[in-house]
């Protein structure tokens, strides 16, 4: 029997000098994890977008725990989004949606 | 609690607006000291402003010079000049003859090299050896990370993972900073942890290089530039009036 897949949620704080949807943010960490790590390092990587919300520019995805640093690492990367100047920070890190959101609450 | 440092801004003075927008975003991110690269012939007055800015943001403001001298006479009459005035000197090594001055040359705090050319970048094991005696820190800048692209940052990421490995064998301190001319290009220091996977410095080195190892650059200077300090292990105590 296969173990169940470990992942790890990211809580990230999208700051740009345009509005920006669900779409751009997670095209631009693809971007970014294609940039730095090439096709084989994002294919492992897992990644997927849970939720976004653009009054609060807040965002959370989900990621394989063997791969957070690297997403990390690749979310740091970002400079821009659609063109214009722009940073994801990542706020958290949690095993579960629920402590990442409890978290990001505070 | 963990005190992150970010020992390079490169804030436009003359801006104030910049500068504070700079520093709040500092203090957002966790960042608890900011050295802020000032003009060699700055007044005390302009130190108060950044002071008073930087009081209101609640975080600690570290004066700091850049030098980029031409020859090690350069340096050295630079370094006679500016060490009493600021905090933190860093020097832009643009040859090999600063680069060895001023990693033998105790009052040098950081090496600094250019990231676009890797010519310039003359960390090598005799100047970690020369370092690893005066205490000199390895300065590893991130924007140029960020904002190069293609061939220049894959040359860039293989000149750093060569120099964290030589620091490493040499126990030469490595200090990361960002270097940031906006508040777009600061990160957060535990993305800035994650960003030196990419020159395979370990999660733990990278924690310690942008808190420990700045810390001691800044309480060693302060130590030296307060009126009690006579001499490393010397300090005055107590003052009697005699009349």
């Amino acid at each position: 029997m296969s173990r169940r897949m470990r992942r790890r949620y990211l809580a990230l704080k999208v700051e740009s000098e345009q509005p920006v949807n669900e779409r751009d943010v997670i095209d631009a960490v693809w971007k970014a994890v294609l940039k730095l790590f090439g096709e084989y390092g994002a294919s492992q990587a897992n990644l997927s977008l849970m939720e976004y919300n653009p009054q609060r520019n807040f965002a959370i995805v989900r990621c394989s725990h063997t791969a957070l640093e690297r997403v990390r690492a690749s979310i740091a990367s970002i400079t821009e989004i659609n063109g214009k100047p722009a940073v994801v920070h990542a706020t958290g890190v949690s095993g579960t949606l629920r402590t990442l959101r409890k978290k990001a609450l505070m | 609690m963990i005190r992150f440092v970010d020992l390079h801004l490169r804030a436009p003075i003359k801006d104030l607006d910049q500068v504070e927008r700079m520093i709040r975003k500092s203090s957002e991110l966790g960042y608890r000291l900011v050295g802020l690269v000032l003009p060699p012939n700055i007044m005390r007055d302009q130190i108060n402003q950044l002071q008073h800015i930087c009081n209101d943001a609640k975080i600690d403001l570290v004066t700091r010079v850049n030098l980029s001298p031409k020859t090690s006479g350069e340096l050295l009459r630079d370094l006679r000049r500016f060490r009493r005035k600021f905090e933190v000197i860093s020097v832009t090594c643009t040859s090999k003859g600063v680069a060895r001055q001023a990693a033998k040359d105790r009052r040098v705090d950081l090496l600094h090299f250019p990231a676009t050319d890797p010519r310039k970048r003359f960390f090598d094991p005799a100047e970690a050896e020369l370092a690893s005696k005066a205490l000199s820190s390895l300065e590893i800048e991130m924007t140029p990370l960020l904002l190069l692209t293609g061939f220049s940052r894959i040359r860039l990421l293989s000149r750093l993972r060569r120099e964290v490995e030589i620091a490493e064998r040499f126990k030469v301190p490595v200090t990361i900073s960002s270097g940031a001319t906006n508040e777009y290009l600061i990160r957060g220091p535990h993305d800035y942890a994650a960003l030196t996977v990419l020159f395979n410095m370990s999660v733990f080195s990278a924690l310690r290089a942008l808190s420990e190892n700045p810390i001691d650059i800044v309480e060693r200077n302060r130590e030296k530039l307060s009126p009690d300090y006579v001499a490393p292990g010397i300090r005055v105590v107590r003052r009697k009036n005699c009349v």
